[in-house]
Order: C-alpha cells, then sequence, then structure tokens
C-alpha cells in the first residue's frame, strides 16, 4: 500500500500540530499550569505519534511515545513543570521537527540525535519520578538502529529496570479501554482507511493480520457501538467485528494481539498492567485526565469542516480571473460614461452596480491569500527566549497587531529578515541586566514585534528599549570601512549606514549577530518585495526598525506619468514628490550627465524620453515635471512630460509571453484595455547610463547621422 | 531540432495538412493552423523601448500581455503600412502566446503531402531553417513557414535566452 500521497498532509498537520506545541509551552505557567494548556500539547504529541505509527515512522513515533508517556505525567500533575524541563520539552519538540524533516526528505532521522533525546526524556522520568518510562526498553540505549527496532521486546518483556519499574499510567488506561478491532476480508483500501478511523477514535497499540482477519487493538474511550457505526460508513457491519482486550491480564492482551507491527508497544502493553500495579490510582487518574482529552478533540473536528486546503496555484488563477474581470468591467465603464445618462438609465445603474460587486469580489479574492501576521509572530516568543538565554538577558517579547492580515507569499518572505532584526535588536539593542539596571532602566528588556495597515502598506515595526544606535560609532566604522560619510550626516542617512554590505558595529562577532552580512541582506530582500526600511533610533532609550510593504504583489498602487504620447506606471512606494526643474538647479557634469539640486542634494537626472526612445516627447528639462524617485536606495530625478494621477493596477508578468525589458519591471492594463509598462527605476537609470554611452562612442567614431529606427517604421512608401 | 523534424516529416509523411494563407506584400505564407489561436486586428500595441524593429509592442489580449511582431519589417518589405486589411494572427507557440502583423488573411489551404516541395537552400533574410517547404498550388506557391521554430529563434529575440 502506497501511503505517499497521504505524507505530504501528515507533514503538514504535524508542522502545524509542533507549532501549537511550541506556542503552548512557551505560555506554561510554570507555578500553575493551565491543564487545557498541558492537556494540548499531550494531545499534539499523542496525534504525531499516530500518524507516525500509521506511516511507519519508527523514529518518530518512538520518540513522541516517550515524549507523550512524560507529558501524560506533567497534565496529571504527577511531574512538576521546571524552566528547565519546558526546555527539555522544547527541545523534544525541535527534535521531532528534525525527525519529521529527515522524513520528508526521504531519509531517515538522525539516530545518535534520537538516542540522546531518549536519554534524556527517560532521566527526566528517572530524576522527577523515580521511574523509568514504559516502552524504553524498545526504545532507549539499545536502540542503535531504531529504523529496525529489535523483535526482542515484543517477543519477551525485557527485565530490564525501565521496562520492569513501569510507571502506574500508560497511555493506555488514560485513554480508557483496550478493545480489538478485528477486520474480516477487508481489502486494503479500505483497511488503511479504516485504521485511520480508529486512529481518529483512540490510539492504536498494535495491528496485524492478514487479509482474511486482521486486528487492530485500539486504547479508546469510544464503545464498542460507537466503533462499529464509524466503521459501517467504510464497510459492512458483518466485517467489522470489535471485542473487548483482556486489559487486566497482560498476557491475555498481549495474546488478543497478533503479529503487531509495533513492537515496544507490545512490549508496553504486555508489561504495563496499571491495573495490577497500581489499579487504584490509574483508574482515579485516567478518568479526568481522559474527559478533557475527549472534549478538545470534538471540538477541533467541528473546526475542520470550516477551512480547506487549497493550492496556492488555484487561489492565483482566481486572482487572475477577477483580475481580468475588474479590467473588463472598467473598460465598460469608460464607454457607459460616454452614453448618455437619461436615456441609458438602467445600464449606467447596472454599470455603478457590477462596480462594486466586482470591486467587493475582488476584495474578498485577494482576503483568501491574506494570513495573519500571527503566522510570522508565532515564531518569534522561542527564538528570544533562546537567545535571551544565550546571551543572558531578560528579556519580554510583545507582539501587537497579531491579526493584521498580509499576503501569504510576502508572510514567508518576510520571516527571514524579520528574524535577523530581532536577533540584531537582542544582541545590540538591548543591554544586560547589569547595564540597564545601571542606566536606571528596568532589569528586563522589552522587544515589541508590531503590525498595522496603513493605507496599502503594512507597517511591520521591531521595537527594542535597548541602547539605541551609537552615532560616533557607526560614522567612525564607516570611515574604517571606506565609506564617504561627514559628520553633517542627518541622523537619519546615518542610521542607513547600517545597510551597507559588510557593515557591523558589534564588538566582536558572536554567533549570535555581527558578522556584517545581514543587514544589506534584510533590506535587498524587502526592497525585492517592494518595501523599504526605516530606522528611528534614540540614544539610551531604544531603536525602531520599520519595514513598509505592500499588502500584496499582485496590485500595485501606481502613478500614471505621461512621456511623449505614451503612458508609464510609475509605483507609488518610489515616488517622492514632483516639481518643475529650474535652469539654476541644473548642473551638467563630465560627458552628459546632469544633476538636479534638489534641497541641497544633487540627484542624478534620468531623461524617460531619452532611457526609452520615446519620440515626441518634452526635452528641455526646464519644461518637464521632474518626478524625484527612490530605487534601490538611491533617488533619482525623472524628466517627464505629465503627471496623469494615481490608481490601482494588476502587475502583469512581461516574461510569460515575452522577456525582460531592460528598465521596465512588469506591465498592466489600463482601463482602456491598452497595456502600460512599469517602470523599473534603478532599471531605467542603467539603461540612460548605457545609452549615454552608445551616444558618446557614436559621436566618436561615426558622425554619420545615426537614424533611430522608429523613423523608419513610421515612414510609408 | 526535433521540432523542426517531426514538422518536415510530418510534412512529407502525413496525409493533407490545411494552412492559413496570409499575405505579406504580393508574397503569400501559409503556417500550420493547428498553431494557430486566433485573428484580430492591429490595435492599441504599447510599444517596448529598445527591442529590435520587428518588434511592435506588447498589446492586451484578453487581460494576457502578447507581443506584437511584424513579420514584414522581419522579412525585410519595403512597404509597411497599417490599415484596415492589416491584421495579427496570434499564434501559440511552445507555451507562449504571440502576435505576428500580416497584410491579410486570405484562405485556409488543404495541402496534400504531393503538393508540399521542399525548401530550397537559400534565404538570406528568411533561413530555410524557418520553412518547412513550399506549396504548389496551380500557379500559386505559398512558402511554409515553421512558425514555432521562427518565433522561438534567437534572431526573434523573443525568448529570454537571447537577451543582451
Amino acid at each position: 500500500m502506497d501511503f505517499s500521497d497521504f505524507y505530504e498532509t501528515f507533514f503538514e498537520e504535524a508542522e502545524e500540530l509542533l507549532a501549537d506545541m511550541e506556542r503552548h509551552l512557551l505560555e506554561l505557567d510554570l507555578e500553575s499550569p493551565d491543564p487545557e494548556q498541558l492537556n494540548a500539547i499531550f494531545r499534539a504529541a499523542h496525534s504525531i505519534k499516530g500518524g507516525a505509527g500509521t506511516f511507519g515512522f519508527d523514529v518518530l513515533q518512538q520518540t513522541t511515545h516517550l515524549f507523550e508517556n512524560l507529558l501524560d505525567h506533567t497534565r496529571r500533575g504527577e511531574l512538576a513543570l521546571r524552566r528547565d524541563i519546558v526546555d527539555t520539552f522544547l527541545e523534544t519538540k525541535d527534535m521531532l521537527n528534525d525527525q519529521l524533516d529527515a522524513y520528508r526528505q526521504g531519509g531517515e532521522p538522525d539516530p545518535e540525535a534520537f538516542e540522546r533525546i531518549c536519554k534524556v526524556l527517560q532521566q527526566i522520568a528517572l530524576d522527577e519520578m523515580g521511574q523509568g518510562l514504559e516502552g524504553a526498553g524498545g526504545a532507549a540505549p539499545e536502540a542503535t538502529a531504531p529504523q529496525a527496532p529489535a523483535e526482542a521486546p515484543a517477543a519477551e518483556p525485557r527485565p530490564e529496570p525501565p521496562v520492569e519499574s513501569v510507571p502506574p499510567a500508560a497511555p493506555a488506561p488514560a485513554e480508557g479501554a483496550n478493545l480489538v478491532v478485528a477486520l474480516l476480508k477487508v481489502g486494503d483500501k479500505d483497511r488503511e482507511l479504516l485504521i485511520e478511523e480508529l486512529g481518529h477514535l483512540g490510539e492504536i497499540k498494535g495491528q496485524g493480520g492478514d487479509a482474511e482477519r486482521y486486528e487492530v487493538s485500539l486504547a479508546t474511550e469510544s464503545d464498542r457501538d460507537e466503533i462499529e457505526a464509524v466503521m459501517c460508513f467504510i464497510v459492512e457491519a458483518e466485517q467489522v467485528e470489535v471485542r473487548e482486550a483482556s486489559a487486566p491480564q497482560p498476557s491475555a492482551s498481549a495474546e488478543a494481539e497478533p503479529p503487531i507491527a509495533a513492537p515496544s508497544e507490545t512490549a508496553s502493553a504486555k508489561t504495563t498492567p496499571p491495573a495490577v500495579v497500581a489499579p487504584a490510582k490509574a483508574a482515579d487518574s485516567a478518568k479526568p485526565a481522559a474527559k478533557p482529552a475527549a472534549k478538545p478533540k470534538a471540538a477541533a473536528k467541528g473546526g475542520e469542516t470550516t477551512s480547506i486546503r487549497v493550492p496556492v496555484n488555484k487561489v492565483d488563477q482566481i486572482i487572475n480571473l477577477v483580475g481580468e474581470l475588474i479590467i473588463t468591467q472598467s473598460m465598460l465603464d469608460q464607454t457607459v460614461s460616454e452614453l448618455d445618462n437619461v436615456s441609458n438609465g438602467a445600464l449606467v445603474n447596472g454599470m455603478s452596480l457590477l462596480q462594486r460587486n466586482a470591486r467587493d469580489l475582488q476584495e474578498s479574492v485577494m482576503s483568501i491569500r491574506m494570513v495573519p501576521m500571527d503566522y510570522v509572530f508565532s515564531r518569534f516568543p522561542r527564538l528570544v527566549r533562546d537567545l535571551a538565554k544565550k546571551l543572558d538577558k531578560d528579556v519580554e517579547l510583545v507582539t501587537e497587531g497579531e491579526s493584521t492580515e498580509l499576503d501569504k507569499s510576502l508572510t514567508e518572505r518576510i520571516i527571514d529578515p524579520l528574524t535577523h532584526l530581532v536577533r540584531n535588536s537582542l544582541d545590540h539593542g538591548i543591554e544586560s541586566p547589569e547595564a540597564r539596571e545601571a542606566a536606571g532602566k528596568p532589569r528586563t528588556g522589552r522587544l515589541t514585534l508590531s503590525a498595522q495597515h496603513q493605507g496599502g502598506n503594512i507597517l511591520i515595526e521591531v521595537i527594542d528599549d535597548g541602547a539605541g544606535l551609537n552615532r560616533d560609532k557607526l560614522l567612525a566604522k564607516a570611515r574604517e570601512n571606506g565609506l564617504s560619510v561627514s559628520d553633517a550626516m542627518s541622523d537619519d542617512e546615518v542610521w542607513q549606514l547600517i545597510f551597507a554590505p559588510g557593515f557591523s558595529t558589534a564588538q566582536e562577532v558572536s554567533d549570535v549577530s555581527g558578522r556584517g552580512v545581514g543587514m544589506d541582506v534584510v533590506k535587498r530582500n524587502i526592497q525585492e518585495m517592494g518595501g523599504h526600511v526605516e530606522i528611528l533610533s534614540r540614544p539610551g532609550q531604544g531603536t525602531t526598525t520599520r519595514i513598509v510593504l505592500p499588502l500584496t504583489l499582485a496590485i500595485l498602487d501606481g502613478m500614471s506619468i505621461k512621456v511623449g504620447g505614451e503612458v508609464f506606471i510609475l509605483p507609488l512606494s518610489a515616488v517622492l514628490e514632483s516639481l518643475q526643474p529650474r535652469q539654476e538647479d541644473l548642473y551638467a557634469m563630465a560627458g552628459d550627465d546632469v544633476v538636479l539640486k534638489v534641497r541641497d542634494e544633487y540627484l542624478p537626472v534620468v531623461a524617460v524620453h531619452q532611457a526609452l526612445d520615446v519620440a515626441g516627447a518634452c526635452t528641455e528639462p526646464t519644461q518637464c515635471i521632474a518626478v524625484i524617485v527612490q530605487g534601490e536606495g538611491r533617488r533619482y530625478a525623472l524628466l517627464v512630460d505629465d503627471l496623469l494621477g494615481q490608481q490601482q493596477v494588476v502587475v502583469k508578468n512581461l516574461e510569460t509571453n515575452y522577456r525582460k525589458v531592460p528598465g521596465v519591471s512588469a506591465a498592466t492594463i489600463l482601463g482602456d484595455g491598452s497595456v502600460a509598462l512599469i517602470l523599473d527605476i534603478a532599471g531605467l537609470h542603467r539603461l540612460n547610463q548605457s545609452k549615454q554611452q552608445v551616444g558618446y562612442e557614436q559621436r566618436r567614431h561615426a558622425p554619420t547621422h545615426h537614424l533611430p529606427q522608429t523613423e523608419k517604421e513610421v515612414e510609408p512608401s | 531540432m526535433s521540432e523542426m523534424n517531426a514538422a518536415s516529416a510530418a510534412a512529407v509523411d502525413a496525409d493533407s495538412r490545411e494552412f492559413l494563407v496570409f499575405s505579406l506584400g504580393d508574397e503569400e505564407y501559409a503556417i500550420d493552423i493547428l498553431k494557430v489561436q486566433e485573428i484580430r486586428g492591429y490595435e492599441n500595441v504599447t510599444r517596448i523601448a529598445n527591442a529590435p524593429d520587428f518588434i511592435k509592442g506588447v498589446t492586451n489580449l484578453r487581460g494576457v500581455i502578447v507581443p506584437i511582431v511584424d513579420l514584414r519589417i522581419k522579412f525585410h518589405f519595403d512597404s509597411v503600412e497599417y490599415g484596415g486589411q492589416t491584421v495579427v494572427i496570434v499564434v501559440n507557440v511552445g507555451e507562449r502566446v504571440v502576435g505576428i502583423v500580416v497584410d491579410g488573411v486570405s484562405d485556409v489551404m488543404t495541402l496534400t503531402p504531393e503538393q508540399i516541395k521542399p525548401a530550397p537552400e537559400f534565404g538570406v533574410t528568411l533561413s530555410s531553417d524557418f520553412l518547412s517547404g513550399l506549396g504548389s498550388l496551380e500557379d500559386r506557391m505559398l512558402v511554409l513557414v515553421d512558425i514555432e521554430r521562427l518565433l522561438t529563434s534567437d534572431e526573434m529575440a523573443l525568448v529570454e535566452n537571447v537577451s543582451e
């Protein structure tokens, strides 16, 4: 039976479960842990174990099994939580992640790491409760080849200490009764389905058999009728036989389970007759624990039906189609607006209705791609906790605006830059508790991650209340690195220095940050997403790094400009201002370069008509409009004929049917159905430079007049 | 390469094939009708700067940005006019959609293998690599263009790998 189709689902679910687990672990109040949370953590481990067992991921299953047992003790208050125990749990969770990744890549997890984590978990059980973990016999020290668990433990319970001193409460009693479900003459496919269903109902303790009779032993709190009812959805009632496994008699229980897939499990089932070892306690603790475990499970079931997993490309297709609809609608709108309102009243009304519906549709479709920032922020508590510990700092993480939504593709790309900024804040920003105390600040530093919408943008801030950036140090470092700086630079400009490649002011390189690679990468990444980074810093009060991103990449706020007879779009986020250049502010430089002085800043002038060969455009700079734009961290003055206005445009890829065009980032379709090119500012500047270079060469070598290609085409003959 | 072989092999072996016949100046050309997506008027083309002269620009084909190539310029015709008869044949080549400007579309012809003669080795402007043969039809001669090969060739500069 090939499971590979289901693998991906399992991996995704397991990942989500692990993320959940981590969140709960981090939120745990060590003094008085919330039983709901403990249960949630337990359930996560339990579900992963179930899935791992089904798919035959032995190492994962065994690890989760050990983990689950510890968690089980925890949630029943038999194991007091301490910070170091939670740390171990987190480490285990990481290990599970690693194992999951290994399986995902079709490999086997690192056996050494597995062994180590097993020992650690065992140790906790021994130290804290004076007993080993059941099921350890198969998994612990001697399991050097975890992918092929020894048959031995299944055959005979070993008299080894961890196995012998079985804890009174194995997962089985916690889950209720042991049942054996026999499947008679059930095909492979149906059997898998049934086993999966059984997995939902309880914990599969073992399975085996042949097509005639396949037995699954199940620890569940569902009763026989319930199980039969579920099974009957898939097979005939007479194909299913449910009976009680004789739990109180260990030997009987083992016999009742024919060839068993999970040996260590059997060992546990066999040697863990809880009723025998500590009957009263098991019974007592099992009941209350089982109840809360059952309730949220049902809730989760209800939750499943309210969401669907859809491949992103399907969503993108819908978004594209809606984009077309909007374009068609605005084309129609333009036609209708030329009609007489009175005689075409119904049509005009219909059009405005269509417009509203189309916009609503677009908005809701775009919102499908939107995910809350919580998706991003949720990975930071762990990071901050670990880093703070490593750096011996006390840091409190505050997140704000977790529900702010952002395009999924952007959330994925923002994680790395944000991680870097958080690391930086912790490493360089927030001081050590001693230094903070000396500065009259609370010992515990505060790192705030916030997200909010601002117009069509999302504002993500990383705020620390640390020492702030040191202007003098930055300037000194910049000089050392050979950057041209002056003491007259504004604070903003000085802060921007940290984005220069190879720039780091850390006293010494740590493994947290300080290698000087990074901030420039952060900036580049964010610029690639169409956003930009700002830094606000006050000495002694902290630093705020602000990332401004567009909400989505599919739609762009553009400014349409006119050059000659052609319309182009500039990304509005790049436009700073526009002005009419005065002759006295224009300075010619060597060659054909011209710079424009704007508020004491000399900006290279890029004549759009020149870069893009537009005929009939305004060529006299003082007659044109200069649009001051920012691209790749530099500012330029673009010479254009006219500004037409601002509009949202749907970004269309030029490369789908054509290819990359220098100076152009993409295209869009205007309301009249024509195509307009979206300009790439830095590319335009490069284009202009190469043009000037070519022009210069031509004037030098070929005095004959160069006939531009545009003229040739127009000439009729 | 295999595309070309397949095309010429098909031209020889298979039964009759259908071709869309179009005119460039006074000459008649034909392309495999299965490559044709639609025929539309020449309008609303947005120029692309710094592209070869035969690339007229891009247009909006129901939300898809499609490059428009003028074969008359590419084939060095003297007379390049844009009038009511000027049409754009939208063709599917590979994964791409490209529009080609021609002087007019006349009809759809079915050619039997006997009517397709091998293309002679000639051509400076139109390499015989891009021809799948010559169609002879009584007193008419159709130049059968392997449009896919032509449009994805380096010299058309429509595909990325030829970027300077």
